[in-house]
């Protein structure tokens, strides 16, 4: 069946903020869905509130709107726009819900919009569960026991009868927020009551235990015709209890017969029907007891998902992309295959491969949260990698995951590695291999574990090889066990770690004896046809098919898993690094290794590698493939820290010269750089013990702000005002990293904080943007909201920020893009850091000034000047754009979510206005924040901020707010003439603020923290708040930008508008061919 | 040249007796047998993953790959294809179509879920020879039975692994199927070279005799358990309705096809490869199977007549080499493809319906579509992969087959619709001859 023509305008919904449980994935589901729609000259309307994503790129879509994906904007676009139909599959849950709101609120009927890839009936039947199970058990199939309750009650009754553990699972939240395994009645109160809170509905579903069961998924494919297609399967490693997202998992089953594979496929195709998917992709989820067989239908999502991506990635079947084309009308046998060329869409890919994805989690950053794995997602990110056997593919995605340290459990009592085995932990996989390598059985650490025994031997195959090793010296290896522990996926670092040498010295060694990787296609059929596209990954075998080209090329070094500080923005960049040389016609070389982003699409750049980002990894493709040059600056700290290690083992870096790279990374060093460009710093020192700090202590005077000498997204970062913590600190520090030194700032109070985007070519440099951060000084960069261009800074400071850049840009020999730090206290300016690459606002401020600038940057790093490429004025812009970051804190109860230096924002949104009000508010509002147009505000300030809450307080009560505060606040604000209620504290008896923000009579909190000692309802205030979904402000400059933001609000002046027509100028620009030489 | 004179007895040519008269393990004996047994010893029947090279796969062309011996400790030779299924191993090598055939498997882990007594697809392995990348050390499977390794030894197949088998898929691919064979590590290249030249072409060869079973039986429960956990729809006895019955000619049939008519309420009698057209009418069949098999079909001139005198007498459904000798009864020609199909994940499209099945495939010859009559013979299903011919119809009589295994076993269920579409030709036809009666 050829296309429909009646499609000529789809509206796409991306999936918001990079959230956990809804990352990077579904930017690249939706640009390839995108892509593929325009390619049929269908006009696409984009709408995303997360400006770090390539879908958003202006030259994407044909509309781009950057605005809240709330059923009232999308309104407005489809209002103005008038689209024919809306895809709502490759956004995520993000997307799914709102479709399906639009539908029932009767915007989609109003516009004559059709739903398109999944029907509202399906998305009901799929994410009901209580349809669901109804609709598999007509169907035949099995389903786990389970009941659907509004009530404690009822659920208790339920347990009665099947006893513990039980799951529950709270209906409609995202990734499985606020569900939990039970073991007894008093754990089951308490989750069914978090449960019921937290779900829209007010429902929760209780469900028999299937613990140690084995997890499958399948990622399936139908048309319109009723052809039917599973891409690929999935085995996860960890058995059924653990959220499938925070499930090592591997592709394809390793464990299965055909019969049971084909009962699951039949399976999965009766349930494609019976919900009926009409055309798209979905996936669906099945437990296997290991014991009988018994097959149970878990739950199927009628949309992209994170593991179809991964499926995409793992099979080079662009699961999006056919999607997309089967909702306008194609049939899977008239699309083709786009990496054999010959053959059709309809087919299922033959893997000759193992796929293993591990995910990647941030508990670092969330003191006091619970990291035992549960059926609550709670990773950030994750890696793929691909080898010949799961041992292979599972080693090279445990390198994958750049550990800091690698964990290495030693001298552990029998009990305790036991505990560690039978707790789904983020290293309980480092203890199999110790306790498989300590001799442990294969059935002892399936019993503790529920891992499947196949899996085990794997692992003790490598865990009787690595006592082997340890034994030895590195030259004692011989050739045969050598090449078998890299047949094995033993990584040079591991080696040289258990022969107690240098990573240099084994590649050495193995580069001695001719032990090196050669590498191999992914091409969808094992072989069976030649293949187009160079997918490659490494294995350690016979022939190598990487047939490299002889022509000028640059490999793109990627950034590896999201995690946090280190996001989608970097791959973003990365993909247009590679956009930018396929313009120059320059080859491009991506090496990257996390299966949700765009830059893994076999699609991006010319020649993919899979490949983990370590320098053993890197140097054996550079050495392959010879290219001109190496570009570390676009994947974060990942690609940038190796370029000292790289430029002296001869690669050529491009860009800004690898020793300025290592001057602004070394402290000590680049404060000696600022003193002699005479910059002001804060005053600072590095310490190695508790005596030089207190001496330092003495000299700078509390607050300090402190940090390891390690720093990623400020992780570990502390501001201190007291010895005590100061000495809590440093020993906890030293303890981590020993030998390695803590830094000591001035902590710069009251200050606020500026960030600076930069281009330049060595000689010249011009200003892409520079943001002021709303929340003070002393809150993380990434965790501050912060608006283009700057609204509260003089014209003055502004130009000596201008200077002082372009000062430290050139001396630097910048080449390329950097980013700076400063701060702004007591009217004099302080360069807290400059990193000599792109940052993680790169994206935002491109989306803002409607200048790509990592395309400009490559361009300058392929040797062009700032003046061949047009550009000789700092850039403007004429709205405001206001970025918030938007956290993870209600995946992880119990963890205060104040904002500190440490970084814990997950991602990020954009609101644009034409005023800073409106940009503000939207930009609030798309991170989930509504606030209020009316009604109460409860304040709750600590006494240094009580007399600028009295200014915002005033602002609020003037416009008609109720105001609310705790006993001190109201007593201040009272006294100075505001009509204010007095909240108790939760210390004060009931009903105190939670009672009343549970009551649902608060529309906003401004609440800073109070302080050591009220500690208690600080946090308590700001949990409510996140339960119940109340915005909360945790400090004066939010609140005094809520208030502008409320009176845009109140003013109804709030419009949409897309890229194309904010930047018809720049557009303009781009077309009169000046950006593009 | 040691070892010479068993190869092309053994491993080339299954003999009736070697094939069907027992079920008793096969131990064979010699050089390479108690390095087995002493796998065998080894805690979970692991095989040794720390043994250096110690056999190797010598192709016609002189390339050799290195690698480890598991299952029988043997030489075995035969052409050399492969299978692109990432499961249903041992219904692979169960298959009697893979007789005189070393199968490399793409998928590079073999043998995870051991062997299982409901997936036997025949009472014997009938290829020469199986070669992984990396053959479990033990096995994970609530039905498995015994281990792969072991199943292989018993029943004296030769299995190679640790080469680089993706290496040997693309030669295989752009040369098309050559002739192997497996030696010994010691063995010069040049004298394994020389033997696996010696191998005769599978074109030509009627080898469908040497697998089918010399004498008729009747399908049931008895022969092979029907574990009715695996049956799609249970249509056992249905209903009381009188069962149509089934004479499958046996070419090398695989056991998943005689289920599907069982499933399919039919009652099923297997008579061999020689059978004549009148022993055939004389069971008073519903319909005729032809079955699957190995090789060639054009040698078999005898089926071929034998299913020209049954046409129009009884309604036919023939499947792979069934479909191939109803192709030549037609009277088209067959051809030797360059590497031939083998694997789970074909798409076919029907071209009536113009729906697409994902189907299982095992054949190294096609009917050629130029050949076929087209007053006669309707082309019903395409190979969207090549366009070559999966299925057929005859335009005047009762009759129609399919390149591909609808009975999948392994492989998707799509085409099952094909044994209902079969049962209601048989019904048609009856009740057509009791009207114009």
């Amino acid at each position: 069946m050829p296309k429909r023509c009646d499609l000529k305008r789809i509206l796409v919904i991306g999936s918001g903020p990079i959230v956990i449980g809804q990352a990077c994935e579904f930017d690249y589901s939706g640009t390839q869905a995108v892509k593929a729609l325009r390619s049929e000259g269908i006009e696409v309307v984009l709408v995303n509130s997360n400006p770090a994503t390539i879908m958003t790129d202006p030259e994407i879509a044909d509309r781009t709107y950057i605005e809240p994906l709330t059923v009232d904007f999308l309104e407005r676009i489809i209002a103005r726009d008038r689209p024919n139909a809306v895809l709502p599959t490759v956004g995520g849950q993000t997307a799914l819900n709102l479709a399906l709101a639009l539908h029932h609120e009767g915007v989609l009927e109003k516009y004559g919009v059709e739903m398109i890839g999944a029907s509202a009936e399906a998305i009901a039947i799929a994410e009901d569960r209580e349809q669901f199970k109804k609709a598999m058990l007509e169907i035949g199939l099995d389903v786990p026991r389970s009941v659907l309750v509004a009530s404690l009650g009822e659920a208790q009754a339920f347990a009665k009868r099947n006893g513990f553990p039980v799951i529950v699972r709270p209906s409609f939240t995202l990734g499985g927020s606020g569900g939990g395994i039970a073991y007894n009645s008093e754990e089951f109160d308490t989750i069914v009551h978090r449960g019921l809170g937290l779900s829209p509905v007010g429902q929760v579903l209780i469900e028999e235990s299937l613990i140690g069961w084995k997890e499958y998924e399948l990622e399936v494919m139908r048309d319109r015709k009723d052809n039917f297609v599973v891409v690929c399967s999935i085995e996860n490693f960890d058995s059924i209890g653990v959220h499938t997202g925070d499930s090592l998992t591997v592709a394809p089953a390793q464990t299965l017969t055909d019969k049971e594979f084909q009962r699951m496929r039949d399976a999965a195709a009766a349930i494609m029907r019976r919900v009926k998917v009409e055309t798209g992709g979905s996936n669906v989820q099945f437990a296997v007891s290991p014991k009988d067989g018994r097959l149970v239908i878990i739950e199927m999502n009628p949309r992209v998902s994170r593991s179809s991506a991964l499926a995409s990635k793992a099979t080079g079947f662009p699961i999006a992309k056919i999607a997309a084309k089967l909702a306008i009308g194609y049939t899977l046998d008239e699309i083709r295959n786009d990496i054999t060329k010959k053959t059709p869409a309809a087919f299922e890919p033959a893997l000759d491969y193992v796929v293993t994805k591990i995910p990647k989690f941030a508990f670092e950053k969330f003191p006091g949260a619970d990291a035992t794995l549960g059926i609550q997602m709670k990773s950030v990110g994750e890696v793929m990698a691909i080898g010949r056997t799961f041992k292979e593919s599972l080693f090279k995605a445990l390198r994958s995951l750049e550990a800091v340290k690698p964990f290495r459990p030693v001298d552990m009592s029998k009990a305790k590695l036991s505990a560690a085995l039978a707790t789904p932990s983020e290293n309980r996989i480092h203890y199999i291999v110790h306790a498989l390598e300590l001799g442990w059985s294969i059935e002892e650490v399936g019993r503790l574990t529920h891992i499947d025994p196949w899996f085990l031997d794997q692992i003790e195959q490598f865990a009787a090889l690595q006592r082997d090793i340890r034994t030895k010296e590195l030259r004692q290896i011989g050739d045969l066990d050598l090449r078998m522990a890299k047949e094995f996926g033993f990584s040079d670092r591991r080696i040289a770690y258990l022969t107690n040498c240098e990573e240099v010295d084994v590649r050495r060694l193995r580069w001695e004896r001719g032990i090196r990787p050669v590498f191999k296609l992914v091409d969808t059929c094992a072989g069976e046809f030649e293949s187009y596209t160079p997918y490659l990954y490494s294995t350690y075998e016979q022939e190598d098919e990487s047939q490299v080209d002889d022509v000028k090329k640059v490999m793109i070094l990627g950034s590896g898993p999201n995690r946090i500080g280190q996001g989608i923005e970097f791959d973003y960049c990365c993909c247009h690094a590679a956009f930018t040389l396929r313009e120059e016609g320059v080859q491009s070389i991506m090496v990257n290794c996390n299966p949700e982003t765009v830059s893994t699409d076999y699609d991006t750049s010319d020649r993919l590698y899979f490949e983990p980002l370590t320098m053993e990894d890197i140097l054996e493709i550079y050495e392959r493939e010879k290219p001109d040059g190496v570009i570390v600056q676009f994947g974060g700290q990942t690609p940038l820290k190796l370029t000292i290690p790289l430029a002296r083992a001869g690669v050529p870096i491009l860009g800004t010269p690898p020793e300025s790279v290592d001057l602004a990374e070394d402290r000590e060093r680049f404060g000696e750089f600022l003193n002699r460009l005479k910059i002001r710093q804060p005053a600072h020192a590095t310490v190695r013990s508790l005596e030089e700090a207190d001496a330092v202590a003495r000299t700078l005077g509390f607050p300090l702000l402190l940090r390891p000498s390690y720093v990623l997204g400020g992780r570990g970062m502390a501001i201190v005002y007291g010895k005590e913590r100061l000495h809590k600190y440093l020993t906890a520090a030293f303890d981590a990293a020993p030998g390695q030194a803590v830094l000591v700032d001035e902590f710069l109070e009251d200050a606020f904080e500026v960030d600076v985007d930069a281009l330049c070519d060595g000689n010249t440099c011009i200003l892409a943007g520079i943001m002021q951060h709303i929340e003070e000084a002393g809150i993380h960069s990434g965790d501050s909201s912060s608006v283009l261009p700057t609204y509260m800074i003089s014209a003055g400071h502004l130009e000596e920020i201008r200077t002082l850049t372009r000062r430290m840009a050139i001396e630097l020999g910048v080449v390329g893009m950097m980013n700076v730090q400063f701060a702004i206290a007591g009217g004099e300016i302080y360069v807290l850091e400059v990193n000599p690459r792109a940052s993680r606002t790169v994206p935002y401020v491109a989306k803002a000034t409607g200048v790509p600038l990592v395309k400009i940057a490559t361009r300058l790093m392929l040797g062009k000047t700032l003046k061949d490429l047009g550009l000789t004025n700092d850039l403007q812009v004429s709205r405001y754009y206001v970025k918030t970051p938007v956290f993870p804190f209600v995946k992880f109860p119990g963890v205060d979510p104040k904002l500190s230096p440490e970084m814990r924002s997950t991602g990020e949104v954009m609101g644009i206005g034409e005023d800073f009000g409106t940009a503000f508010y939207k930009a609030q509002l798309a991170a989930g924040l509504r606030l209020p147009s009316s009604g109460s505000i409860l304040f709750s300030v600590n006494d240094l901020d009580k007399r600028n809450a009295l200014t915002v307080a005033r602002k609020f009560a003037a416009m008609g707010f109720t105001i609310l505060a705790t006993s001190g606040t109201a007593s201040f604000l009272g006294d100075m003439g505001v009509e204010v209620v007095t909240v108790a504290k939760v210390s004060e008896g009931r009903p105190n603020f939670v009672d009343v923000i549970k009551s649902g009579q608060v529309g906003l909190i401004i609440n800073t923290p109070l302080g050591e000692s009220s500690f208690k309802d600080g946090w308590a205030i700001r949990t409510a708040a996140i339960q119940h979904n109340v915005p909360c402000i945790t400090t004066l400059s939010g609140a005094a930008a809520a208030v502008e933001a409320v009176k845009a609000l109140r003013s109804g002046n709030i419009h949409v508008k897309s890229l194309q027509e904010l930047h018809i100028d720049t557009t303009k620009v781009e077309a009169a061919g000046l950006l593009k030489e | 040249m040691p070892g010479a004179d068993k190869i092309p007895k053994r491993s080339l040519f299954l003999t009736l007796a070697d094939i069907f008269d027992s079920f008793a393990p096969v131990i064979w004996t010699g050089g390479g047998c108690t390095r087995c047994q002493k796998f065998l010893t080894l805690p979970r029947n692991r095989v040794m993953f720390r043994l250096s090279s110690n056999a190797k796969l010598v192709l016609e062309d002189g390339t050799v790959f290195r690698g480890r011996r598991f299952g029988a400790a043997t030489d075995a030779g035969g052409e050399v294809v492969f299978n692109t299924a990432m499961s249903g191993y041992q219904e692979i090598i169960t298959d009697p179509s893979y007789a005189g055939q070393i199968i490399v498997m793409t998928y590079p882990q073999i043998g995870n879920y051991g062997i299982a007594l409901d997936d036997f697809e025949s009472r014997q392995p009938f290829l020469s020879a199986l070669v992984v990348k990396e053959i479990s050390r033990i096995t994970s499977n609530w039905r498995s039975a015994k281990p792969l390794n072991d199943y292989l030894f018993e029943r004296g197949i030769p299995g190679l692994e640790g080469i680089d088998t993706r290496m040997l898929v693309r030669k295989l691919r752009t040369l098309g199927a050559l002739r192997g064979i497996i030696g010994d590590a010691g063995v010069s290249d040049e004298v394994l070279v020389s033997r696996a030249r010696a191998i005769p072409s599978m074109a030509g060869r009627n080898l469908a005799i040497g697998v089918t079973k010399g004498q008729n039986y009747r399908w049931d429960a008895d022969i092979a358990p029907i574990n009715r956990r695996w049956q799609q729809q249970d249509l056992f006895g249905s209903s009381g309705q009188r069962r149509q019955h089934v004479v499958v000619i046996d070419y090398g049939v695989k056991w998943n096809i005689l289920r599907c008519l069982v499933n399919a309420g039919c009652s099923v009698t297997i008579v061999p490869a020689t059978v004549s057209s009148e022993e055939i009418i004389q069971l008073s069949p519903s319909g005729v199977l032809l079955s699957n098999g190995p090789g060639d079909p054009e040698p078999l001139i005898g089926s071929v007549k034998t299913i020209q005198e049954l046409l129009g007498r009884v309604p036919i459904f023939g499947i792979c080499l069934g479909h191939q000798l109803l192709g030549l009864a037609a009277g088209g020609k067959t051809y030797k493809m360059k590497f031939g199909h083998r694997g789970s994940n074909h798409p076919v499209l029907d071209v009536a319906t113009q729906e697409v099945e994902i189907t299982s495939h095992n054949h190294g010859f096609s009917v050629d579509a130029e050949s076929l009559p087209q007053n006669k013979v309707e082309i019903t299903h395409i190979n969207l992969n090549d366009q070559t011919v999966e299925g057929l119809r005859m335009r005047d009589v009762p009759a129609f087959s399919v390149q591909y295994h609808p009975e999948a076993a392994p492989g998707p269920h799509d085409a099952h619709y094909l044994f209902e579409r079969f049962t209601a030709m048989m019904k048609d036809f009856h009740d057509k001859g009791i009207s114009d009666a």
